[in-house]
C-alpha cells in the first residue's frame, strides 16, 4: 500500500466511526432505555418471612415451591396497583392462577382495605412494612409481578401495572411453559 | 407515589436540556436525613463514599447519595445497616449488586464486556500521541532538510530577522501585528 | 392571528433557505456572482422571518394566548413576567425555534461582516448555512410546531417547571446555543474550504472570531447552567456528569481544541487538515448533544417529551451534516496542502500538544456517555457515573493545565525547552507558595486536593508571568514595561486571561470537592448549629406568599464564633400549586473564598423543628468567576481581531506564506 493510499484511508477513518456510532444511535432509537433488567431471573427466590395482614396467613419463601405462581408486589398508596388490580382479581378467579401478594412500605390496615374494597386476588399476602424483602427482589417500586416457577425460583419480572396485553402475551404463555 | 413523580417529571419535560437536570427527577428535597446518620463518624463516612457509588434506581443517574427517591433511601439505610453489621464496603457493593445487578454501579466494573470503557481512554491517549509523535518527527524530518539548504543569503538574512523578531522580542509588536 | 403569522414565517423562512441552501453553491460552482448574491440576502430574509416567528410564539408567551398549546404546556397567568419570556425557550419547540433564530442570527452575521471573504468561499460558506437551516426548519415544522392551537383554549396553563423559573436559567439556554450554533459556522467555513480545496492562514483567520463567539457563549452557557444547579438544586453540587451535561462539555472541548489549532493554521499556515476536521467534528458534536438530549436513547433526567419521531428526524439532521461533512472530508482533504514546518519544541508543537489532549479528553467523554448505549445493543445494562469520570479526568486533565502554562512561553517554530524552563522559575516559585498555604490551611491530606490547588496556580500565574515576561517587568525600567504592556495585542491579553481564568475555575472547583463540609441536622426555632467557623441560629419560620407560589422561610442569623455578627439567611421552601412541585431556595452567604449555604427542609417527623442542610463550599465561588475570566478573555481576543480586519488579505499577498509573522 502506498503512503498515499494510506493518507487517504486514514481520511476516512472519522466518516467511519462516524458511521458505527450512528448505527449504534438508531438501534438506541429502537430501545427503550428505561426498561430494566433483573438481576434475580433464574435465582431462587431470596429468603424471607413475612407476616400477614389483619391476622390472616403471612408470606415467606418456603411457601414458593412446588407450584407454578405469580408473587404481586403491591401498596395501597399506589396508584397504578389500582389500575391492575381488577384483572389479577380476574386472573385469580377465572383462570384460577395462584398469586401471592407482598405489601410494600405498607401500613396492614390500608393493606386490607385495599383489598376489601378492589377484591382480593391472593392466596396468601405478606406485608413488607420497611420494604426490605422488596430490595431483596430487586424492586424499582410498586407495581411488579414475578413469575416463579416450581423450584421456587424467580423466571420473569414485570415492571409497572400489569395490562391485558401483557398478561395474554407474555405471562399466561410463561405460566402454561413453566407448568409442564 | 414514585410512578407518580416519574410521570411528573415527564410531563414537566424540560426543553432546556443541558445542564444539571439530573438532580430535577426527584424534586428538591435532598439525600441522606438527620436520622439516618451513624454515630460513628469513621463509618458515616464510609456510607457517603459507598453511597455515591450506587445509582438510584428510580431517578437514573443519580447516586442514592443524592437522591431523596424512597428507594434511595432505603438503600443508603441498607448501606449502613451492612456496615454496622461488620461488612467492609467491597461486601456492602457486592450485597446490593447481588440483587440489582451491575446497572446500580456508578462505577461499572471491570469485565471483559467493560474493557472498552477502562481501557479505551487509555488506548485513545496512546494511539492519538503515537500519531502525533509520528506527525511531529515528519515535521521536524522536513524543517532539517527541507528549509535551510534551498535559502539565498538575502533570504536567510530576512528569516533571521523575522525569527528574531518572533522569539525574543514579542513585546514590542504593536497592534498592527 | 399573531400565531399564524408565526407559522407562516417558519414557513417561508423555510423557502428562503431552501434558496440560501442551492443557489450560493451552484452560483461558486459556476462563477455566477447573481447567484452567490441570492445567499447574502436570502440570509438577511431568513433572519428577518425567523425573527417574525420568534418574537409571534414570545408574544403568545406574554400575552398568555391559550389557545396555543405550546403556551398552555409551559405557561401560567400568574407567572412572572420574565419567566414568561423565557418560557418560549422553556421548552422543546421553543428552544428549537430559539435555535433557527440564532442559526439565522450567524447566517446573516456571516453575509453582512464577512466582507474580505473571497466571494466564492463566502457563498459556499452561506450555502452550506442554509442547508443545515433547512434541516432544522423542516424539523420544526415537520415535528415540534410551537405554533398548534388548542380548541376550546383551556383558561388557564399548566405553569412552567418551576426549577426552571429562576434567573439563572432564564437566560442559560440562549448563552448554550449561540455556543453550539456559532460552531455551525466553523463547520460551513470548513466543508466551504473543502469544496473550495484550499485552506490558508486568511481562512484561520476568518474562522477564529466565529469559532470565539461561539466558545465565549458556551462557556458562559455551561457556567450558567452549572451556577443554577448549585444555588438552585438545594446540595451544592454544581457538575453530575449527567449525559445532558457531557453534551455540552464534549463540544466545548472540542471547540477549545479547534480555537487554538485555527490559530496554528492562522500563523503558521499548519495543522490545516486537522483544523478542517475539529471543525466538523465541533459542531457534530453540538447536534450530536441535541440528539442525545432529545430523542430519549439515554436515560438522562432530563425526561423529555421524548417522541420516536423526533429522534430519527434528529439522527437523519446529524446523518446529514455529519457524515455529509466527514465524507466530504475523505474525499476531499488530500488536496489541501501541507503547510509551515516546525520543531517539536516550539509554539506549534504546544499547540499540538494542547489538541491531542482535549481531543482524547472529548472522546473520553464520548466513550463515557455513549458506552450504556452501546453495551445496551450488546445486551449488558451498565451506568457510568461521577465515580468513572472523576477517575478518569485527572489522566488528562494534569497534563494538559501544565502545558497551558508553558505553551505561550515557547516561540514559533523552534524552541529552547530548557530556557523557557530557566524562565519559569518564578511561576514554580509561587505555585509552591500556594501549595504551602494549602497545606498550612487544610492539611495534607487529600493529596489530590493540593495537587490541584498547585495545578490552578500555575495556570492562573503562568498566565499572568507570561504576559510579564513578554514587558519584560523588572528587567526594564517599569515606565517602558507598562508601555510595552499597552502595546500587547489584544489577543495575547486575550489568552493570558482565559488561561488565568482556568486557573480560577480549577482552584474553586478543587476547593469544593475536596474540602466542602456538611451538617444535616432537625433544627427547631432557637437552635443553635456551628460549621466551619460560623455559628448559625435558627430565629424563626415563616410562611408567605409569591406571586405564583406559597413559601415557608427560615431566618437563620450567621455569627463568628466570637459572636461577632455575621448576617442573615433566609432559606426558602415554595411550593408551587400549579405545576404541584415544590422547590427550595437555597440562602448563601459569600466571602469571596468561601460559600456559606443553608438549606430548609421538610419539618421533622416529630413536627418540632425543620430538617436543616448546611454546607461549607470552600472557593466555590472562583468556578464561577473564573469562568466569567475566561469569557472576558475569549471577548478581548475577539475585540482584537475585529480591528484588523482586511489586514490578513494583504498580508498573504506581499508574504511567502512559511514565514508568517506572529505576535
Amino acid at each position: 500500500m502506498s503512503p498515499h493510499t494510506k493518507h487517504r484511508l486514514l481520511l476516512l477513518l472519522p466518516f467511519t466511526i462516524f458511521l458505527v456510532l450512528a448505527a449504534y444511535f438508531a438501534i438506541g432509537l429502537t430501545g427503550d432505555p428505561s426498561k430494566l433488567p433483573s438481576n434475580m431471573i433464574n435465582k431462587p427466590v431470596p429468603e424471607f418471612a413475612l407476616p400477614g395482614l389483619d391476622g390472616g396467613p403471612g408470606l415467606a419463601s418456603t411457601d414458593l415451591k412446588g407450584q407454578v405462581r405469580l408473587v404481586n408486589i403491591f401498596a395501597s398508596w399506589c396508584a397504578p396497583c389500582r389500575v391492575e388490580h381488577p384483572l389479577l382479581v380476574r386472573l385469580a378467579r377465572e383462570e384460577g392462577i395462584t398469586i401471592h401478594g407482598i405489601a410494600y412500605k405498607d401500613k396492614p390496615v390500608d393493606s386490607q382495605a385495599f383489598l376489601d374494597s378492589l377484591g382480593n386476588p391472593y392466596t396468601s399476602v405478606g406485608s413488607d412494612r420497611d420494604g426490605r424483602v422488596g430490595i431483596n427482589f430487586g424492586v424499582y417500586g410498586v407495581p411488579e409481578t414475578y413469575v416463579i416457577d416450581k423450584e421456587g425460583r424467580i423466571r420473569y419480572r414485570h415492571v409497572g401495572p400489569l395490562m391485558a396485553y401483557d398478561m395474554d402475551e407474555v405471562i399466561l404463555p410463561m405460566l402454561r411453559e413453566l407448568a409442564k | 407515589m414514585k410512578r407518580f413523580f416519574c410521570s411528573l417529571k415527564r410531563r414537566s419535560a424540560i426543553g432546556l436540556t443541558t445542564l444539571a437536570l439530573a438532580s430535577l427527577l426527584s424534586a428538591p428535597a435532598f439525600a441522606v436525613m438527620p436520622d439516618e446518620k451513624l454515630s460513628d463518624p469513621v463509618m458515616e463516612a464510609r456510607a457517603r463514599d459507598i453511597s455515591k457509588e450506587l445509582r438510584c434506581l428510580v431517578c437514573q443517574n443519580q447516586s442514592i447519595d443524592d437522591s431523596n427517591a424512597d428507594l434511595a433511601r432505603d438503600l443508603r439505610v441498607l448501606v449502613r445497616e451492612r456496615l454496622v453489621a461488620g461488612d467492609s464496603d467491597q461486601q456492602v457493593l457486592a450485597y446490593v449488586t447481588d440483587r440489582y445487578g451491575d446497572f446500580v454501579l456508578l462505577r461499572p466494573p471491570v469485565k471483559s464486556y467493560t474493557i472498552a470503557l477502562w481501557a479505551g481512554p487509555f488506548v485513545v491517549l496512546l494511539l492519538a500521541g503515537l500519531g502525533t509523535a509520528f506527525y511531529l518527527r515528519r515535521r521536524r524530518h522536513e524543517v532539517e532538510t527541507t528549509t535551510l539548504p534551498e535559502l539565498t543569503a538575502e533570504e536567510e538574512t530576512r528569516l533571521q530577522a523575522l525569527l528574531d523578531d518572533l522569539g525574543t522580542d514579542k513585546g514590542q509588536r504593536g497592534p498592527s501585528a | 392571528m399573531i400565531p399564524e403569522i408565526g407559522h407562516y414565517a417558519l414557513v417561508l423562512a423555510l423557502l428562503l433557505a431552501i434558496i440560501q441552501g442551492t443557489l450560493p453553491l451552484a452560483g461558486a460552482a459556476r462563477r455566477n456572482t447573481a447567484w452567490m448574491e441570492a445567499g447574502r440576502v436570502a440570509a438577511f430574509g431568513q433572519l428577518a422571518l425567523v425573527f417574525i416567528a420568534f418574537f409571534a410564539l414570545m408574544w403568545a408567551y406574554v400575552v398568555s394566548d391559550f389557545s396555543v398549546l405550546n403556551v398552555v404546556q409551559n405557561s401560567h397567568s400568574q407567572k412572572p413576567m420574565l419567566y414568561k419570556v423565557a418560557g418560549v425557550w422553556g421548552n422543546h419547540e421553543g428552544s428549537m425555534l430559539l435555535w433557527v433564530m440564532m442559526l439565522g442570527l450567524f447566517g446573516a452575521a456571516v453575509a453582512g461582516f464577512g466582507r474580505n471573504i473571497p466571494p466564492t468561499l463566502k457563498a459556499r460558506v452561506l450555502g452550506v448555512q442554509g442547508l443545515i437551516g433547512v434541516g432544522f426548519l423542516l424539523f420544526i415544522l415537520a415535528t415540534s410546531n410551537p405554533f398548534i392551537r388548542v380548541l376550546p383554549a383551556p383558561p388557564d396553563g399548566n405553569d412552567l417547571n418551576p426549577l426552571l423559573q429562576d434567573p439563572g436559567l432564564a437566560f442559560h439556554p440562549p448563552f448554550l446555543y449561540l455556543g453550539y450554533v456559532g460552531f455551525s459556522v466553523a463547520f460551513s467555513f470548513a466543508v466551504g474550504a473543502l469544496i473550495e480545496g484550499r485552506v490558508d492562514p486568511a481562512w484561520g483567520r476568518w474562522v477564529r472570531p466565529w469559532t470565539l463567539v461561539a466558545w465565549a457563549s458556551l462557556t458562559l452557557g455551561i457556567a450558567m447552567g452549572s451556577w443554577w444547579a448549585y444555588y438552585e438544586l438545594g446540595w451544592g453540587g454544581w457538575w453530575y456528569w449527567d449525559p445532558v451535561e457531557n453534551a455540552s462539555l464534549m463540544p466545548w472541548l472540542a471547540g477549545t481544541a479547534l480555537l487554538h489549532s485555527a490559530i496554528v493554521v492562522e500563523k503558521r499556515d499548519a495543522l490545516k487538515t486537522w483544523t478542517i476536521l475539529l471543525a466538523i467534528l465541533t459542531f457534530s458534536l453540538s447536534l450530536m448533544g441535541t440528539f442525545l438530549v432529545r430523542s430519549g436513547v439515554l436515560t438522562s433526567v432530563h425526561a423529555f417529551a421524548v417522541d420516536p419521531k423526533r429522534g430519527v428526524a434528529i439522527l437523519a439532521l446529524l446523518g446529514l451534516a455529519t457524515g455529509g461533512g466527514l465524507l466530504l472530508f475523505a474525499m476531499r482533504a488530500h488536496v489541501l496542502k501541507v503547510g509551515g514546518l516546525f520543531a517539536p519544541v516550539s509554539r506549534e508543537g504546544a499547540l499540538v500538544l494542547n489538541n491531542l489532549l482535549l481531543s482524547v479528553s472529548t472522546a473520553v467523554v464520548l466513550i463515557g456517555t455513549l458506552m450504556p448505549l452501546v453495551l445496551d445493543a450488546f445486551g449488558h445494562k451498565i451506568s457510568v457515573g461521577a465515580p468513572y469520570f472523576n477517575f478518569i479526568t485527572p489522566f488528562l486533565a494534569i497534563p494538559l493545565v501544565l502545558a497551558m502554562a508553558l505553551g505561550p512561553f515557547l516561540p514559533w517554530k523552534r524552541a529552547d525547552l530548557a530556557g523557557v524552563l530557566g524562565r519559569l522559575w518564578v511561576v514554580a516559585l509561587f505555585t509552591l507558595a500556594a501549595v504551602m498555604v494549602a497545606l498550612w490551611l487544610q492539611g495534607v491530606r487529600p493529596v489530590m486536593a493540593l495537587v490541584g490547588i498547585g495545578l490552578a496556580a500555575w495556570a492562573f500565574i503562568g498566565a499572568f508571568w507570561e504576559v510579564a515576561d513578554r514587558v519584560r517587568l523588572f528587567r526594564i525600567p517599569l515606565g517602558e514595561s507598562l508601555t510595552r504592556a499597552g502595546g500587547l495585542p489584544r489577543g495575547a491579553w486575550g489568552t493570558a486571561l482565559a488561561h488565568a481564568g482556568m486557573g480560577i475555575a480549577i482552584a474553586g472547583m478543587i476547593g469544593t470537592s475536596f474540602w466542602l463540609t456538611e451538617d444535616v441536622r432537625v433544627m427547631a426555632p432557637g437552635a443553635k448549629a456551628t460549621i466551619a467557623g460560623y455559628e448559625l441560629t435558627l430565629e424563626k419560620v415563616e410562611q408567605g406568599r409569591g406571586p405564583n407560589f406559597t413559601t415557608e422561610m427560615g431566618y437563620f442569623t450567621v455569627r463568628t464564633l466570637n459572636g461577632d455578627m455575621v448576617g442573615t439567611l433566609t432559606p426558602e421552601r415554595r411550593w408551587y400549586p400549579v405545576a404541584r412541585m415544590p422547590t427550595t431556595e437555597a440562602a448563601i452567604h459569600t466571602t469571596f473564598f468561601a460559600d456559606l449555604y443553608a438549606v430548609l427542609g421538610e419539618p421533622s417527623a416529630d413536627g418540632r423543628g425543620w430538617v436543616v442542610r448546611l454546607y461549607h463550599h470552600p472557593l466555590v465561588p472562583w468556578i464561577w468567576i473564573g469562568s466569567l475570566v475566561m469569557v472576558a478573555g475569549g471577548l478581548l481576543s475577539l475585540s482584537d481581531r475585529r480591528l484588523r480586519v482586511g489586514v490578513p488579505q494583504r498580508r498573504t499577498a506581499s508574504l511567502p506564506t512559511a514565514i508568517q509573522p506572529a505576535e
